[in-house]
This record gives structure tokens, C-alpha cells and sequence, in this order.
């Protein structure tokens, strides 16, 4: 209940914010937008169709009445379409691709970070935590360029750009997705090793149970918690990342709306994408509260 | 000044006076990264061979070679100088965007712990309605709306970079505020602002400076992104992320544009990362590192 309340005003306070940051701008913000050189005719039909012309508050209540009834248009004249349908051709692309990051990252974290618990101070473990180390420091708007010279260019494998087929969402995914893969095995390595420390594991070992019965279903399962807190923190950050990875591969998602927005100075379809994206990121982060609950049985007693 | 609480400062805990030492391979590695990068960002242009702004359009896209040792861009740019150029973007973005929210999120944070309620409630909402944002997008929208130029970049940062410091300066004022040499100062006639900015903050100051030292790569990589997205320095501005972006054209032709600036920014990125691992196991020896 008091997430929900939370959630709530940081929406509501979002909202204000991304309606009302123009207002908040030095100076004349239709300069900045459109540079000091346009013509009249342009700034005030700009002006208008953002609702600067408007006191604050009725800019609020237009652009929410607009945003809920999904009749907000792009704010160029004289071709007003609504951002309502870009957008829903757009969020299902992007939460493909943070979909698949997501999975992507699981995969290759869990299994590494398990192995290095595991085999803690030998060479695995060495190897893994090195690798690990290493793609959090690699940006993704550099890393998604390079596997495009390896596996498009050089080998041929994988298409360089679009969102066709499967094979198109390989390389996108893959660059999304290595930070996460490097910083989620760094966790689960270190929620391993303390629950491998746990009394149940000792006695699990004592009572003979093969050492992989004891890692996976003994310690694995007791480690999951903050494996999950970590995913669901993290999501927001792919969100935001989706946005550089899809200039990278011309991905047709919400980053590649908002960016050419922006650069069409399209400001209600900059202002609609910033706050669908900002839902999705409330909404993700509530859903893992739920998830804990599930998980963790203690969770709920305690709450 | 010092009659005032001499109780206080004899109880303080010597945080700021703990020894310093690295103790690790990674810390060192991280140190030289910080230590190249300043040298670079001060020495820059004495070092680099040609002026950023140089066109040599017979040597476009050259590979690397004796002329140009990390090979031509767009118009024959050198691609050297302007990653040693960039450099300097890199460090002067990043610390001005750590400085300012640190300062106006310790601030913050501890006037919200310290004094509580109204303040309290007011601070931590407007926290939480920045946190609802995911990642860079914050950042994105507002250098969107007040258009590409270094001082609006450490503004897209530093807004959306200072809850952090908050949320952890509000933590530390809550549990420090109650320690006995609080009490002693405040039994002794110290007035509130001495008590935060000369008892609390200071004893604070550790976890602070661990955040900060985390958040710089973070800033170097963020101003990298807003680069390459169009949305940081103004064209023609020698960034790393900006001559990524320039390099993504033409990657079957000349690699060597994208492959060199993102190298050096991963290079600093893994270093200050390695540098905050130091930092925080030399301020903090009670954490056993696992």
C-alpha cells in the first residue's frame, strides 16, 4: 500500500516534470527549440501546439487530458498526427529487446557467477570475475559497433541493423545485455558464497546429497532473492540503455521515436515517449515487490 | 572557534584521519588510469600533433599510420588529437557533475534527516519522483529541451545525479545524529548549522566520497552517451562518444574512428571503477572483501 502511494507521486511528479520543464527553461524556450532565426509564423505555431500560450496549469490539464485520451498530436503543423500509434508500434519493440537482454544476461550470469562461487579462488573463479569486471566498464554505444565489425561485417553471421527476423535481435540484445550479464555474476557470486556459508548447506553436505543437488537446490535457490532484487533495480537501467543501443542497430523501438523526435523538435511526442518509458519503469519496479513475495515466503510475513 | 565543543572534537570519530593505503593490484591499475587521464586533459593539446579543428581532406578515413598514428576521420581529423582533446570534455564534465551533486545532495540530504519532517517529506518525494526515471533518460529530455553545450550536460547530470548523494547523507545523518558527541555539542550550546556542517558531515564524509568516486566513471560514461546521441557537446567538439558516433558510419571502411575513443573511454571507465573498489576498502576496513 504504501508503494502504491509512493509510486504513485513519483508519477504524478514525473508527469509535472516532463509537462511543465518548458516553463522552467531561461528565456524564451521556443528559441532554444528553433534557434532565434525562424520565422514568426513557425515559433507561434509552435508555441501553440506545445500550449506555451497557455498559463501552466491548463498546459498540465491539456497535456494529461491529451496523454489519457490518447489524443496527443505531434507538435508540427501542418501535419498533426497522433503519437498514440507511434508509440504502440514502438513499446512492444523496445520491451522485446530489454526482454531479451534480460534473458540473455541471466543466462550467461547465473551459470558464471555459480561457477566462480563454486570453485571460489581457483582459476574459474579468476576468469569469471575478470570477464565480469571488464563489461561493466564497456559502453554499449562502442561495444554494439564492434560486434557489428565482427559478426556482420568480418564473418557475415548476423544482419548489421533492422528488426526483420530473430537474427536481427541477436547482436541489439547481446550489447544491451553484457553490462547487466557482467554486473548481475559479480552478485550472484557473492549471494552464493554467503549462502553456501548458511548451516543447511553444511547439513545438506553431511547428510551426502550430491554436491550439485547441495549448489543448486540448496544454495541457489537461498541466493535468488537478491538476484532478483539486483534484476529488477536493473531493468530501469536497461531501459535507458535500449535508447543508445537502438540508435547503434536502427532498432524501430521508443529510443529511436524519441531521438528523431527530438531532432524533428517534436516535443509532445519527446514529452509522451519520456513518460511511457517512465511507466514502464514505475510499473517494473512494483512488479518486483510483488516478485519478492513469491520468491520469499519470509518477505511476506514480514510485511 | 574550537572552545566551543572541545568534548565533541576529542569524542568525534577521526574518519578524515584514517591512513589511506592501496592495497590492490586493481587499485594501483585504477590510480594510473586517473593519474594518465588528468595528465592527458592538462597536457592535451601540447601533446597532440595536429588542432582538433585541422581538415586534411586528402587524408580522410586514412588508417592508422606514421602521419596520423591512430588513423584520419570525417575531413581528415586526427583521430589522436581528438581523443587526447576528448580527454579533457571527459574529466571536465564529469567532475564539475560529481562536485555540484555532491554539494547539493549532502546538503540536501542532510537538512532532510537533520531537521526532519516537512523538509524531510518535501526532499524525499522530489527524490523519488527523479528516481522514477529510468537510467539516462532524464538526462536525455533535458539536454533535449536546452539544446548541446558542456555547461547544460553538467546540468542534465548534476540533476539527476544528486539524489543519491542525498538519500546516503540523509541515512548517515539519521543514525550519526543520535551519537553521544552530537549530544555533547548540542549540551555544550553548539547551534544546529555547527552540528551539521562541522559534526555530521565530516563523520559522513566517507560513504560520500566512496559514492563519488563510483560516480565519476558513471559521469564520464553518461557524457559519452549524451555525445554520441547529438544531445552533449556541440558539433564539432572533440568528445569520445561524439567521434564513436562518427566512427559508426563508416565501420567497414576505417574501424579505427569508433575503435579508439571507445577504447580510451573503457579503459578510464574500468580503471575509476577499479579506483572506487580501492577507495572504498581503504576507508572502510571493517567490510571484508569477499
Amino acid at each position: 500500500m504504501r508503494r502504491a502511494v509512493s509510486a504513485s507521486i513519483a508519477v504524478v511528479g514525473a508527469l509535472l516534470l516532463v509537462s511543465l520543464f518548458l516553463n522552467l527553461v531561461p528565456g524564451d524556450p521556443i528559441d532554444v527549440m528553433l534557434g532565434e532565426q525562424a520565422s514568426e509564423v513557425d515559433r507561434e505555431a509552435l508555441r501553440r501546439s506545445v500550449g506555451l500560450d497557455q498559463p501552466w496549469y491548463t498546459q498540465l490539464w491539456t497535456f494529461t487530458r491529451a496523454f489519457v485520451t490518447g489524443e496527443l498530436r505531434t507538435s508540427l503543423p501542418p501535419f498533426q498526427k497522433k503519437v498514440l500509434p507511434a508509440i504502440g508500434e514502438a513499446l512492444p519493440k523496445t520491451l522485446l529487446l530489454t526482454l531479451a537482454s534480460l534473458l540473455i544476461s541471466v543466462a550467461l550470469a547465473i551459470p558464471l557467477g555459480v561457477a566462480a562461487a563454486a570453485r571460489k579462488g581457483t582459476a574459474v573463479d579468476s576468469a569469471a570475475m575478470g570477464v565480469a569486471v571488464a563489461g561493466v566498464a564497456l559502453p554499449r554505444f562502442w561495444l554494439g559497433p564492434m560486434l557489428i565489425i565482427v559478426f556482420a561485417l568480418w564473418l557475415d553471421w548476423l544482419p548489421v541493423s533492422g528488426a526483420e527476423s530473430w537474427r536481427h535481435l541477436v547482436l541489439p540484445s547481446l550489447t544491451l545485455g553484457t553490462a547487466l550479464a557482467a554486473f548481475l555474476s559479480r552478485m550472484t557470486r557473492a549471494a552464493m558464497l554467503e549462502t553456501l556459508r548458511e548451516d543447511f548447506v553444511t547439513t545438506a553436505r553431511a547428510k551426502g546429497l550430491h554436491p550439485r543437488v547441495v549448489l543448486w537446490k540448496h544454495a541457489f535457490r537461498n541466493a535468488l532473492l537478491p538476484i532478483l532484487t539486483v534484476l529488477g533495480l536493473e531493468f530501469g537501467g536497461l531501459l535507458g540503455g535500449a535508447i543508445v543501443t537502438e540508435k547503434v542497430f536502427a532498432w524501430p523501438g521508443m529510443g529511436t521515436l524519441l531521438l528523431t523526435a527530438i531532432e524533428k523538435r517534436d516535443y509532445n511526442t519527446v514529452r509522451a515517449t519520456v513518460l511511457v518509458f517512465t511507466l514502464c519503469y514505475v510499473l517494473v519496479n512494483a512488479l518486483t515487490d510483488v516478485a519478492y513475495t513469491l520468491v520469499d515466503p519470509r518477505v511476506r510475513r514480514r510485511s | 572557534m574550537s572552545e566551543a565543543s572541545p568534548v565533541a572534537a576529542v569524542v568525534s570519530e577521526p574518519v578524515a584521519r584514517r591512513g589511506f593505503r592501496l592495497r590492490t593490484l586493481g587499485g594501483w591499475f585504477g590510480l594510473g588510469v586517473a593519474v594518465l587521464l588528468v595528465l592527458t586533459a592538462l597536457l592535451g593539446p601540447w601533446l597532440s600533433p595536429y588542432s582538433p579543428e585541422a581538415i586534411e581532406l586528402s587524408a580522410e578515413l586514412a588508417p592508422p599510420g606514421p602521419g596520423h598514428l591512430l588513423g584520419a576521420g570525417e575531413n581528415g581529423i586526427d583521430v589522436l588529437t581528438h581523443v587526447l582533446h576528448g580527454a579533457r570534455v571527459s574529466l571536465v564534465v564529469a567532475f564539475f557533475a560529481v562536485v555540484v551533486s555532491a554539494l547539493v545532495g549532502a546538503t540536501l540530504g542532510a537538512l532532510a534527516g537533520y531537521l526532519g519532517g516537512l523538509v524531510d517529506e518535501g526532499v524525499m518525494r522530489v527524490v523519488d519522483v527523479l528516481l522514477a526515471f529510468p537510467g539516462i533518460l532524464l538526462a536525455i529530455f533535458i539536454t533535449s529541451v536546452l539544446g548541446p553545450s558542456l555547461a547544460n550536460v553538467v546540468f542534465a547530470l548534476s540533476f539527476t545525479g544528486w539524489t543519491g548523494y542525498a538519500r546516503l547523507a540523509r541515512g548517515q545523518v539519521l543514525t550519526l545524529r543520535e551519537r553521544e558527541y552530537v549530544q555533547a555539542a548540542r549540551a555544550l550550546g553548539s547551534g544546529s548549522a555547527r552540528i551539521l556542517f562541522r559534526h555530521l558531515l565530516p563523520n559522513a564524509a566517507g560513504p560520500l566520497l566512496i559514492q563519488a568516486t563510483f560516480a565519476f566513471p558513471g559521469a564520464i560514461l553518461a557524457e559519452a552517451s549524451l555525445s554520441f546521441l547529438g544531445l552533449g557537446v556541440p558539433p564539432g567538439t572533440p568528445s569520445w562518444g561524439a567521434l564513436v558516433d562518427q566512427g559508426t558510419q563508416y565501420l567497414l571502411v576505417a574501424p579505427h574512428v569508433a575503435l579508439f575513443p571507445g577504447l580510451a573511454l573503457a579503459l578510464t571507465v574500468l580503471g575509476f571503477n577499479f579506483l572506487g573498489d580501492a577507495v572504498r576498502d581503504a576507508l572502510d576496513p571493517k567490510r571484508v572483501e569477499r
